[in-house]
């Protein structure tokens, strides 16, 4: 009885916390989300009416809905692949038995995870300056073409793609070191034996033992970068031409800058629906691969 | 392969990984010490010719930059402490507490997991706004008291102290809080600092939350400045690479002294379930 009553005591700040400044607006943003809550609700309240699924309605027939969607899958199609191949990458050479000063090396890869990303961007945008950026001098002193990085459409999310990489792979790289350790070494021992090669160990013994870890990691870095936002805002503002304008940067803008709080709440919506299914297929993918 | 040639090739590939990790920030922390308009000249120099501290004084005395590093300060510290104790309490609680509905109420917090933050975003500035909250150290302050992910962490750590050491506790008189204190607190130490510079560096670099709820330049905390700085002083690069050093280098000291701790987070808060 009296552990009951501490236990309640113990958990109740926290749960206060979660409840009134999380999970209870979770709840009226889908209220929201049927309201056309706008300037001049925010001014009166009595303005604010019901109008059903008219703001789902609208979005679906706005062609900036679908590009920012389209932007924003282009950046988790490319980026979380190229991002999980750098961690594996980086995680195997890391491991590996010849690697020499292992945590001096493990520390300088993991450092850019630790950064404030918008003062990362504003560095590396001023290295894909097209002008005075050491990128495009490099590019020069090559002799290869020069590219208006942030300038030009087709280049802009490649290159806020790139940025992306650099930011957050040492994250995934070190749980990927773990993974690769509990792998059991008499494995590659009896592999060896067999006369397999490095590239077959790869594909027959390190990429399946991998599997529990790649799956997490992989669900965990879609769910991130679905949340794309800050790196088009501080390096292209989501231009060229709206070429990197992401959902969330059109949540905020709805939302924050024209005051459409009702729209801005669809968005969200559609936006996590459309991560929850994603990552559900993901798992379940998995699973059907699973033997039974 | 030879075993020379694998190991040069391997060493080989890490310096040059490292290269490109660590190149930017160097490069921040050169151009930093450029006398103004030198960042902008053809070839780009990698060092500074006069190395100068201009670009920080014009910082902190003309564009507020001490004003954003308190407010910085002030609002990941206060998380951070707070949180700290929100959370230890809740997940010790939910490891070590019996009591009717705990399994299923956990299980409702970790389900929530999978919310995107941004959904309670527009809602919750309109509460903190009736509340008279927005545009103060509050707004960033009061949502952040707490997390899923934090009574996460401290659920599974703390699942691994013996009953039988609480146990006799109680046998002994003590009360819950006693124990709490006196006992579990100790115990905890490891996942306390874990937790607490996870929870002093996602407060640090936090931006898209500060950005809606600090309306005012005089509450701005140092990413939202310098976000707001670089859109008005595109072509100044060197005063904007010592904002970058200002705002990066307090959050990498820091990682650096307690590294292992934040990794061995890292990976406890990575396996789910």
């Amino acid at each position: 009885m009296n552990t009951t009553r501490a236990a309640w005591l113990f958990i109740t700040p926290a749960l206060i916390v979660l409840g009134l400044f999380f999970l209870l607006p979770v709840v009226a943003a889908l209220v929201l989300s049927l309201t056309d809550y706008d300037l001049y609700a925010l001014a009166d309240i009595r303005n604010l009416r019901f109008v059903a699924l008219d703001n789902y309605w609208t979005l679906l027939h706005r062609p900036l809905f679908w590009s920012a969607l389209g932007h924003t899958l282009y950046f988790v199609v490319v980026g979380v692949p190229l991002s999980l191949m750098a961690s594996l990458g980086a995680a195997m050479l890391l491991n590996s038995p010849l690697a020499r000063f292992k945590p001096f090396f493990r520390t300088a890869l993991f450092a850019p995870v630790v950064t404030t990303v918008v003062a990362v961007a504003v560095i590396w945008r001023y290295l894909f300056n097209t002008k005075y950026g050491l990128i495009n001098y490099a590019f020069d002193a090559m002799g290869l073409p020069t590219v208006d990085w942030l300038g030009d459409p087709h280049w802009a999310m490649p290159t806020i793609i790139l940025f992306a990489v650099w930011k957050n792979f040492g994250y995934n790289m070190i749980i990927f070191m773990a993974g690769l350790q509990a792998i059991p070494g008499d494995l590659y021992e009896a592999a060896r034996i067999d006369g397999a090669s490095s590239f077959a160990q790869f594909r027959h013994i390190t990429l399946p033992m991998l599997k529990p870890t790649m799956l997490m990691v992989s669900i965990l870095t879609v769910s991130g970068y679905f949340q794309l936002f800050a790196e088009p805002y501080v390096m292209t503002e989501g231009g060229p031409l709206q070429s990197t304008t992401s959902v969330l940067y059109l949540m905020y803008e709805e939302g924050f800058k024209w005051w459409n709080l009702g729209s801005a709440s669809a968005v969200a919506f559609i936006l996590f629906v459309i991560m929850f299914a994603v990552t559900a297929t993901m798992l379940r993918l998995s699973k059907r691969g699973e033997p039974a | 392969m030879s075993p020379r040639l694998a190991k040069g090739l391997i060493n080989g590939l890490l310096i040059g990984a490292a290269a490109v990790a660590i190149a930017p920030l160097l490069y921040m922390l050169s151009v930093s010490f450029m006398p103004q308009g030198q960042a902008s000249s053809l070839p780009p120099p990698v060092l500074p010719t006069h190395p100068t501290l201009d670009n920080y004084r014009q910082l902190f005395m003309n564009a507020g930059m001490g004003r954003y590093l308190v407010n910085s300060l002030v609002i990941s510290t206060s998380i951070t402490l707070v949180s700290l104790a929100f959370n230890l309490m809740a997940g010790y609680a939910f490891a070590k507490l019996a009591f009717r509905g705990r399994q299923r109420l956990f299980q409702l917090l970790l389900g929530a997991l999978v919310i995107p933050a941004q959904v309670a975003m527009l809602p919750l500035f309109l509460l903190l706004k009736y509340m008279g909250l927005v545009n103060t150290y509050g707004a960033v302050i009061v949502p952040a008291l707490a997390t899923i992910f934090g009574i996460f962490l401290v659920r599974q750590y703390a699942s691994g102290i013996p009953n039988d050491l609480l146990e006799a506790a109680r046998i002994d008189g003590a009360g819950e809080f006693r124990i709490f204190a006196t006992i579990v607190m100790p115990l905890l130490k490891p996942i306390m600092v874990t937790l607490a510079i996870f929870t002093f560096l996602a407060a640090w670099n936090d931006f898209m939350w500060p950005l809606i709820a600090l309306t005012g330049q005089e509450h701005y905390t140092l990413p939202i400045a310098l976000a707001s700085l670089s859109r008005e002083h595109v072509q100044d690069s060197e005063l904007m690479m010592a904002g970058s050093v200002v705002t990066i280098l307090p959050v990498l000291v820091l990682f650096l002294a307690l590294q292992r701790y934040y990794l061995e987070g890292l990976l406890l808060g990575s396996v789910k379930g």
